[in-house]
């Protein structure tokens, strides 16, 4: 029986090569979902900045012109009237009164008396002061909390670069998810923290997957070069990446197509983080990142001794050709977007990739992986010192 | 990794089993699981927004509380002087203290031994922690006494506690069915009433603090006279019905806590709508003092500061009864009973949040949290059957243990389900699947390199073990962190989150192998079909 193949076996793309894109591409989404948050905003719910909601179902088609009139009438302050889900499902929104927790129950009081009992009271959600500014604080807190939590874990089970690249990774996710939140003016209330926090949960899965695998080849194939080494790890793990991302998707579609209106928000937001950003930045951003925080700078030909050595300890000199120290961007630069950065961080990459060219094409590889189809690295042209012939490893 | 003892595989299939049947008596009606012994019956509870109901956060007022307590702490300096027969100025509440002047200098040592007698050592966690209730300064004739932090916390715990009871009484009276009220953080009340739909009634009832007072009311000047100049020491300006106002003396003659029953009924002669009510034998002494000493005069009966009505004392009443009349309607009559059978709230209460679904909302809901989670994992399954083929359905066989081993777990805990909750769970599901489609690519991919089938499914099931516990561990912390700051729906998504994850870690470490192990042990396969 054939068998669904979505990924072929044996890819062979280079991922890496899309580094000087993607990490442009990323800083200006994230500047772009930023500035989004401050001029945008962001539509928050009644859980954060407090008022009242009431969801009511009219007898027949809802007549939203006279119910706002009815409303105003009231004086309330400002108030938002607009249709939920079907066309007699009416959601009323009421800002905080001022007054104190007790003005909240006066304002329904009004509203439940001005409507009657022509309607059906689905919902109502008040929410106080005091219990917004406490929400809003918990949100903020716990989102904080759980990011330092979890790079806490990743420090523990990998090496600080890899924590740290997570978290930039998935801290850009979640950027970036506020951004679409803000552009698309969901409710940004508790349920939207919940889904904030889960996409960066299962975001950080992705690239913890990928991470894993990126750490047994370091353990692996000592000679290999980064980008070439990464390419490798994201495309043995695409197979899984793409299947899994696949069967999240289908459980989130059926979620959003039936889940129903009060958590479509929740949904929508889930789908966007998790689909579409969490798979691109695993790939693009997360790995890439490593070359740059300095991951594996003493490949070439030196062996890597136990996992607990940094990767960026100085190579000792008589055979580790280690190349530009003085070009090494400063572990924990954490930034490396900026396009002249990437012109500087972007050439110690090829110079080191430049050494391990001929090697690519199958000395170092144990009969497990076939790398022959990588393509060759560039040849380092601007790095004076590669073209030292005495420091090309022998016999590779 | 393929190897099982009988008695390992045994003791796994009989944990799932077990916790699996923990979701059993969510199948059966109320009824029917009510006659089961009691550890069979733990079962789901649904969440307000899946069953409709109201939840009320109600604040209980510290500064009342305070307010109260520093009046209280006057009254006992007053007397506790006045027996002494120690002369004094000034005796008045200043921001959180009272202070008194002593006129006499040498009354000071012996006016401070009976003060200092007013302080109480407070209780800490292992007997008296050290601290007393109330701090007491001197300074050149002029004492202030200052309830302390502690006492202050534990005066408020207290009136939550009483609160808490005072509430159940009202609420029970209401009839209203298995309501949860509990206690939240230092000063706060969780109401929950499934099923209520219109919280109105219950929120007037809780938002009154059913205070009453029999006092006199002062007639020595009219209250206009009295707004205009200043009312005398021991008196007070209060509102009646309509806008009227009375000169109420402050002291109290008898108050609402003496009384034993309150019932609505109607007047005799006018039929208008009124509240009976009859004293214990102390309330009735002191009324019938009361009454005596004031035949002929106006006496008010005061409700939550406002006075409901002033009738005069036409003669003595030495049975201890009496009724309230005050333009009641019927409703408000009843209510009224209700409060004052209850007794009165020790302090007020406003309600800070609140959150009422309706149970139509409640239906859909449910229905379409069910629609969901049957089409998400319809098309899970399928497409893990088109993907991996046999092994797919061993996966799928495993994942469906986890939903059940969910809802076990969830039975077992009597946690609350709630929509978020429910989409919690489709997100488990395909979530779950990842683990067991991280174990097939890596025997995949070991079946690529050349190994036999045993060792590459061998292989693939040890490679792959560590990285899914590591992936599914960086959810957890999310889902553990999101308990720790969600309130109601948002924390049972987190706690259907974080079930998901820990029983999806079971089933791929334990389920899947030794599915998989049996079926390699059965076929002995040659290659594997993945």
């Amino acid at each position: 029986m054939r068998l669904l193949r979505i990924v072929p076996d044996d890819t062979k793309f280079d991922f890496m090569r899309f580094r000087r894109i993607s990490f442009p591409i990323s800083a200006m989404l994230s500047i772009a979902a930023i500035l989004l948050y401050f001029f945008h905003g962001l539509n928050f719910g009644i859980d954060f900045v407090g008022g009242t909601l009431i969801e009511v179902e009219t007898k027949g088609a809802a007549d939203l012109a006279q119910m706002r009139s009815t409303i105003a009438g009231l004086h309330l302050g400002d108030f938002q009237l607009q249709q939920f889900g079907a066309p007699n499902d009416v959601l009323i929104r009421i800002s905080e009164q001022p007054g104190g927790d007790a003005a909240q129950q006066e304002a329904v009081q009004k509203v439940r008396g001005a409507l009657g009992s022509d309607v059906d009271y689905r919902r109502v959600e008040v929410v106080g002061p005091s219990v917004s500014t406490e929400l809003l604080a918990y949100g903020t807190i716990g989102l904080v909390l759980a990011i330092g939590a979890i790079l806490v874990y990743l420090w523990f089970r990998f090496e600080w670069q890899f924590a740290l690249g997570a978290m930039i990774a998935n801290v850009h996710d979640l950027v970036l998810t506020v951004g679409f939140m803000s552009l698309t003016r969901v409710d940004f209330d508790l349920t939207s923290i919940a889904a904030l926090l889960t996409i960066l949960g299962y975001s950080l899965n992705d690239t913890v997957v990928i991470y894993d695998r990126i750490r047994e080849m370091l353990r692996r194939y000592k000679r290999m070069s980064m980008p070439d080494l990464l390419n490798a790890s994201i495309n043995a793990t695409l197979s899984r990446s793409i299947v899994n991302h696949l069967t999240v998707s289908l459980s989130l579609l059926a979620l959003l197509l039936f889940g129903g209106q009060a958590i479509r928000s929740f949904t929508a937001t889930m789908m966007f983080g998790v689909v579409l950003v969490g798979t691109y930045t695993s790939v693009f951003i997360a790995s890439p990142i490593l070359i740059y925080l300095g991951v594996g700078r003493t490949r070439q030909g030196e062996p890597e001794g136990t996992e607990a050595a940094t990767p960026v300890a100085p190579p000792t000199a008589p055979s580790a050709p280690n190349l530009e120290p003085a070009q090494v961007p400063p572990p924990g630069q954490a930034a490396p977007r900026k396009a002249r950065d990437l012109a500087a961080a972007d050439l110690s990459g090829l110079a080191g990739s430049g050494q391990s060219s001929p090697p690519a094409s199958g000395c170092l590889a144990p009969a497990r992986l076939d790398l022959s189809g990588f393509a060759p690295q560039r040849p380092a042209a601007p790095a004076t010192a590669i073209r030292d012939p005495a420091l090309q490893p022998a016999g590779l | 990794m393929l190897f099982f003892t009988r008695w390992r595989a045994a003791a796994i299939l009989i944990t799932a089993l077990v916790v699996c049947l923990f979701a059993v008596p969510n199948f059966f009606p109320e009824s029917t699981v009510r006659k089961w012994p009691s550890w069979a019956q733990r079962h789901i509870v649904l969440g307000l927004d899946l069953q409709g109901g109201s939840h009320l956060l109600l604040e209980v007022d510290s500064n009342a509380v305070r307010k109260e307590r520093l009046q209280g702490l006057a009254d006992d300096v007053l007397r506790e002087l006045r027996a002494a027969r120690i002369p004094f100025t000034g005796r008045a509440i200043h921001g959180n203290s009272v202070e008194v002047r002593i006129t006499r200098e040498t009354d000071i040592p012996t006016a401070m031994e009976k003060l200092r007698a007013l302080s109480q050592p407070l209780s800490g966690i292992l007997g008296t922690s050290g601290q007393r209730s109330i701090d007491i300064s001197e300074n050149g004739g002029l004492i202030t006494l200052t309830p302390s932090d502690a006492a202050v916390i534990e005066r408020i715990r207290q009136a939550v506690d009483q609160s808490i009871q005072i509430i159940e009484r009202r609420v029970n009276e209401l009839g209203l069915v298995e309501p949860t009220i509990q206690r939240e953080g230092a000063d706060r009340i969780l109401v929950q009433v499934p099923g209520l739909q219109d919280p109105s009634r219950l929120k007037e009832i809780l938002g009154k603090t059913a205070k009453l007072d029999f006092r006199m009311v002062d007639l020595s000047m009219t209250p206009e006279q009295a707004i205009g100049t200043h009312p005398p020491q021991d008196s007070e300006i209060l509102d009646g019905e309509k806008g009227s106002k009375y000169l109420i003396e402050k002291r109290v003659l008898v108050s609402g806590a003496d009384l034993t029953d309150a019932q609505p009924g109607f007047d005799q002669r006018t039929s208008e709508p009124i509240v009976s009510f009859r004293f214990n034998s102390t309330g009735a002494r002191k009324f019938a003092e009361a009454t005596q000493q004031n035949v002929g005069k106006p006496f008010a009966i005061v409700l939550d500061n406002k006075v409901i009505s002033a009738p005069v004392i036409r003669e003595p009443i030495l049975g201890g009864s009496g009724q309230i009349s005050g333009s009641f309607t019927v409703e408000q009559a009843n209510d009224l009973a209700i409060l004052l059978r209850a007794g009165a709230l020790p302090a007020p209460l406003t309600i800070i949040e609140e959150r009422t679904v309706g149970p139509g909302l409640g239906q859909d809901s449910i229905m379409a949290g069910e629609h969901a989670a049957y089409v998400g994992a319809a098309l899970v399954v399928f497409f893990m059957l088109v993907t991996y083929g046999l092994f797919g359905l061993f996966a799928n066989i495993a994942v469906g243990v986890n939903v059940a081993m969910i809802f076990g777990v969830l039975s077992m805990l009597n946690a609350t389900l709630t929509l978020p909750g429910i989409a919690g769970i489709v997100l488990t599901v395909g979530i779950a699947v990842d683990s067991n489609v991280l174990i097939y690519e890596r025997i995949r991919e070991e079946v690529r390199t050349g190994r036999s089938a045993i060792n590459a499914i061998d292989a693939g099931f040890s490679r792959a073990l560590a990285t899914i516990l590591d992936s599914n561990i960086t959810t957890f912390i999310a889902a553990a962190v999101l308990f720790y700051i969600g309130t109601g729906p948002v924390r049972g998504f987190a706690v259907t989150l974080g079930i998901g994850i820990l029983t999806s870690l079971f089933t791929a470490f334990t389920l899947t192998r030794l599915i998989v192990a049996y079926w390699v042990r059965i076929w002995r396969p040659r290659t594997v079909p993945i």
